[in-house]
């Protein structure tokens, strides 16, 4: 069963393969991963979509916390989220389909992006079985190329983020009761 | 305060500032600066003979004292030798930092002579790792890995530093914090499920404290013994658990598991309550999982929140660090005695008949033999030295096992032996780092014929810094456990077990400049160790052993524990 996880993490070296790594040690198969800046630019937004057995999926989104890269997971896969994902593809159209291939492509709220003798460029964008729909119906006018995004996904409720603050570092300062349990303060 | 200096130097303020004294490495090109600042700085460098040895020997440092152990290795070959010790801390929650120099920041990426992927490779077998290309962040990181290392869960942090970081000359001064806002520590663990905890524990009838690793990572054990008192009730100690109720105490009945004792496995498989502290559930305490602790319902007391409810559902949990949670679970328990302690108390007293009946039962059994040294007997006698005060250094095999049967520990940080890895060649240096770090202390290196073999070059180290450390060699001329597993599982064929040739102990020791000696008579057996024990300086003695005698009791790989075999089902026959 596909699991969608999105995290919050620091935008740092190694911060990706911390993640990847922590999947495919356990033999999962990503699906799908997406990552950019947040508003902060110290911090990505990832999401993930991947395999993983229903019993297991807490125990994932548990290691991923476990990370120290990594601010926030959660598990939108039940929860209430919206995911999109979007397709760019190259169709090839003849002067006999280009009509049918436009109406087509407004009919999913895709956008023509280039236009050439040969074919079309489209964007289009949706959740991933529209995607798959969108994509069967291109492929049926003829050869076509395909780049998909992955899902991006956002939570429709505010999960509280818990961050611990900084601590004093020395000997001395490990001997003093405020570098442990810090976030209990 | 600031001034000028080298990488090399900064790193070392830094360790100062850490509080360490000791650093366990071996040199190369990328770490020469270091080495040449180390020169003259009061951190003092222990020089080993393999990289792996120095991540063993932090280990063994780490595991006595609490402190966090230092290993430093160079690029490369370096770094890829110091991977198992890495591992083998991950698994056992021991804090380490482990210190590697890098190829130039300009030649990463390009195959440099002595490059390797460090940070890559170690990825998955650190808590976490940095890789140090600009010198104005590693004062930062290297406090950042000390807090990693531990805090929480202890666990390894490897820093990787670039040969020009090293170099680079930059104004010092001290960072007085760090922030590390991901790194999520929950320690104090939640009021209303310690009272739900203690009314658990009141209400039932067979309640079982099942304790590990966590508690001495935690220093916990006062804490522990506190608890287990209010309770009244039987305690098991894993095997990385060892030393943190004393084997002395009356509650506690020894350790569980595959090679655990009759009343201990048979404890946990009737209990109603299990009391989990600081333990992981390892396969090799639960047996067939689907059949352990059929009747309890679970209280797990864990720091790491991924530990709860990875192996074993429970029914109530706790995330918390168990210096700070058990104290306040002996404060509910007080609280609530008076109305809820006498509601099970008969049977409760029953119980604890019970489990002092199957103790009396089916204890360990020390076989002894008057024509040959049973491995056993060895340990009994070594206990008898050691009278639960000795740090005991295992290797991993039969002999580990025996050693954790029959040896007994009456304070936490004296048994040391790879538990969740299992790694051969591990008990030696992690003896060295523990001989350093309690310089006071009888270390005894426990290690079977195999193990020892594996880690022979640090007989150098130990003659050269003169370190007391008596290295028992329990010498049966077979890779032990194996030969165990193909005598029961693959019908006695045995492949590849045999080690048929071994130094004479006497030369070998010799040959480095401290005694040793060999012996194979059950009445030289006491004399022989007590000569060990009295010899100032490092001492080896190999012990030959009976060949054929198997760890029992075992539960058989995919048994449940009440189904575990209490000693050889049938003599051996052999073919003529």
């Amino acid at each position: 069963m596909i699991q969608v996880i999105s995290l919050l993490l620091e935008n740092k070296s190694g911060a990706l393969m911390r993640v990847t790594g922590l999947l495919s040690a356990r033999g999962y198969n990503i699906e799908s991963l997406t990552v950019a800046r947040t508003l902060d630019p110290t911090l990505s937004r990832m999401t993930i979509a991947v395999d993983v057995e229903p019993p297991l999926r807490r125990q994932v989104i548990k290691q991923m916390n476990k990370l120290i890269n990594v601010l926030q997971a959660v598990d939108l896969t039940d929860g209430p989220a919206v995911t999109r994902e979007m397709v760019l593809l190259r169709v090839r159209a003849p002067m006999d389909s280009r009509t049918a291939i436009l109406k087509e492509a407004e009919i999913f709220g895709a956008r023509v992006v280039d236009s050439s003798l040969e074919g079309f460029a489209i964007e289009a964008t949706g959740d991933v079985e529209k995607m798959d729909e969108f994509i069967d119906v291109m492929r049926s006018y003829g050869e076509i190329e395909v780049t998909r995004s992955g899902q991006v996904a956002v939570s429709l409720e505010a999960k509280k983020l818990r961050l611990s603050p900084p601590v004093p570092t020395g000997v001395e300062a490990s001997k003093s009761k405020d570098r442990n349990g810090v976030l209990n303060a | 305060m600031s001034n000028l200096m080298s990488g090399a130097r900064m790193l070392l303020e830094c360790l100062a500032r850490e509080g360490v004294d000791v650093i366990f490495g071996y040199p190369g090109g990328v770490t020469l600066p270091l080495y040449d600042c180390l020169h003259d700085d009061p951190i003092r460098h222990i020089l080993v003979r393999h990289e792996e040895n120095a991540a063993f020997a932090a280990e063994g440092y780490a595991r006595s004292t609490g402190k966090v152990g230092v290993c430093c290795a160079t690029s490369g070959p370096g770094a890829t030798n110091l991977v198992t010790g890495l591992v083998d801390a991950m698994m056992d929650s021991i804090p380490l930092v482990a210190i590697t120099g890098q190829v130039s920041s300009k030649l990463i990426g390009s195959d440099a002579f002595q490059e390797a992927d460090t940070f890559g490779i170690t990825r998955s077998c650190t808590k976490h790792n940095f890789l140090v290309k600009n010198l104005n962040d590693l004062p930062q990181v290297v406090h950042e890995a000390f807090f990693i290392a531990s805090t929480g869960r202890p666990g390894p942090v490897l820093v990787d530093i670039a040969k020009d970081v090293f170099q680079g000359q930059g104004h010092y001064s001290p960072v007085s914090s760090i922030h590390l806002p991901g790194y999520k520590l929950v320690t104090e663990g939640h009021s209303g499920q310690i009272r739900r905890a203690a009314q658990m524990i009141w209400e039932a009838r067979r309640p079982y404290v099942y304790a590990g690793g966590g508690i001495i990572a935690a220093a916990a054990s006062e804490e522990l013994r506190e608890v287990v008192e209010m309770i009244d009730c039987p305690a098991v100690c894993t095997l990385m658990g060892l030393g943190a109720l004393p084997s002395s105490h009356p509650n506690f009945v020894s350790m569980p598991g595959m090679h655990g004792s009759y009343a201990a496995n048979m404890g946990m498989s009737q209990a109603d309550l299990l009391i989990a502290l600081g333990v992981r559930f390892d396969d090799r305490v639960t047996g067939r999982l689907a059949a352990f602790a059929p009747h309890a319902k679970v209280i797990h007391v864990d720091v790491d929140p991924a530990e709860i409810g990875k192996i074993r559902a429970a029914d109530l949990p706790i995330v918390g660090d168990v210096k700070k949670v058990l104290p306040k679970l002996t404060k509910a328990l007080a609280e609530l005695k008076p109305d809820m302690g006498d509601a099970n108390a008969e049977q409760r007293r029953l119980w604890r008949q019970q489990i002092r009946d199957w103790q009396a039962e089916h204890p360990f059994v020390a076989a002894v033999s008057a024509t040959e040294i049973k491995p056993q007997h060895l340990m009994v006698e070594i206990d008898r030295l050691s009278a639960g005060e000795a740090i005991v250094c295992a290797d991993v095999g039969q002999h580990q096992m025996w050693a954790a049967q029959f040896i007994r520990f009456n304070h936490p940080r004296l048994w040391i032996n790879s538990g969740g890895l299992g790694a051969m060649g591990f008990g030696l240096p992690s003896a060295i780092g523990a001989q350093f770090a309690r310089p006071d202390k009888l270390v005894f290196a426990i290690l079977g014929d195999g193990g020892f073999q594996m880690a022979i070059p640090e007989l150098a180290t130990i003659a050269s810094y003169g370190l007391p450390v008596k290295v028992i060699v329990m010498n049966n001329g077979y890779l032990g456990m194996v030969r165990q597993w193909q005598e029961l599982f693959y019908n006695n064929r045995m492949s590849a077990v045999q080690l048929d040739c071994f130094p004479d102990a006497e030369l070998l020791a010799r040959a480095y400049g401290f005694k040793g000696r060999t012996i194979d008579k059950p009445s030289e057996l006491s004399s022989a160790l007590e000569e060990t024990v009295r010899e100032p300086g490092p001492y080896l003695l190999n012990v030959k052993v009976a060949p054929f005698d198997n760890v029992f009791p075992m539960v058989p790989a995919g048994g449940a524990l009440h189904e575990m075999v209490l000693s050889p089902p049938q003599p051996v026959e052999v073919a003529k």
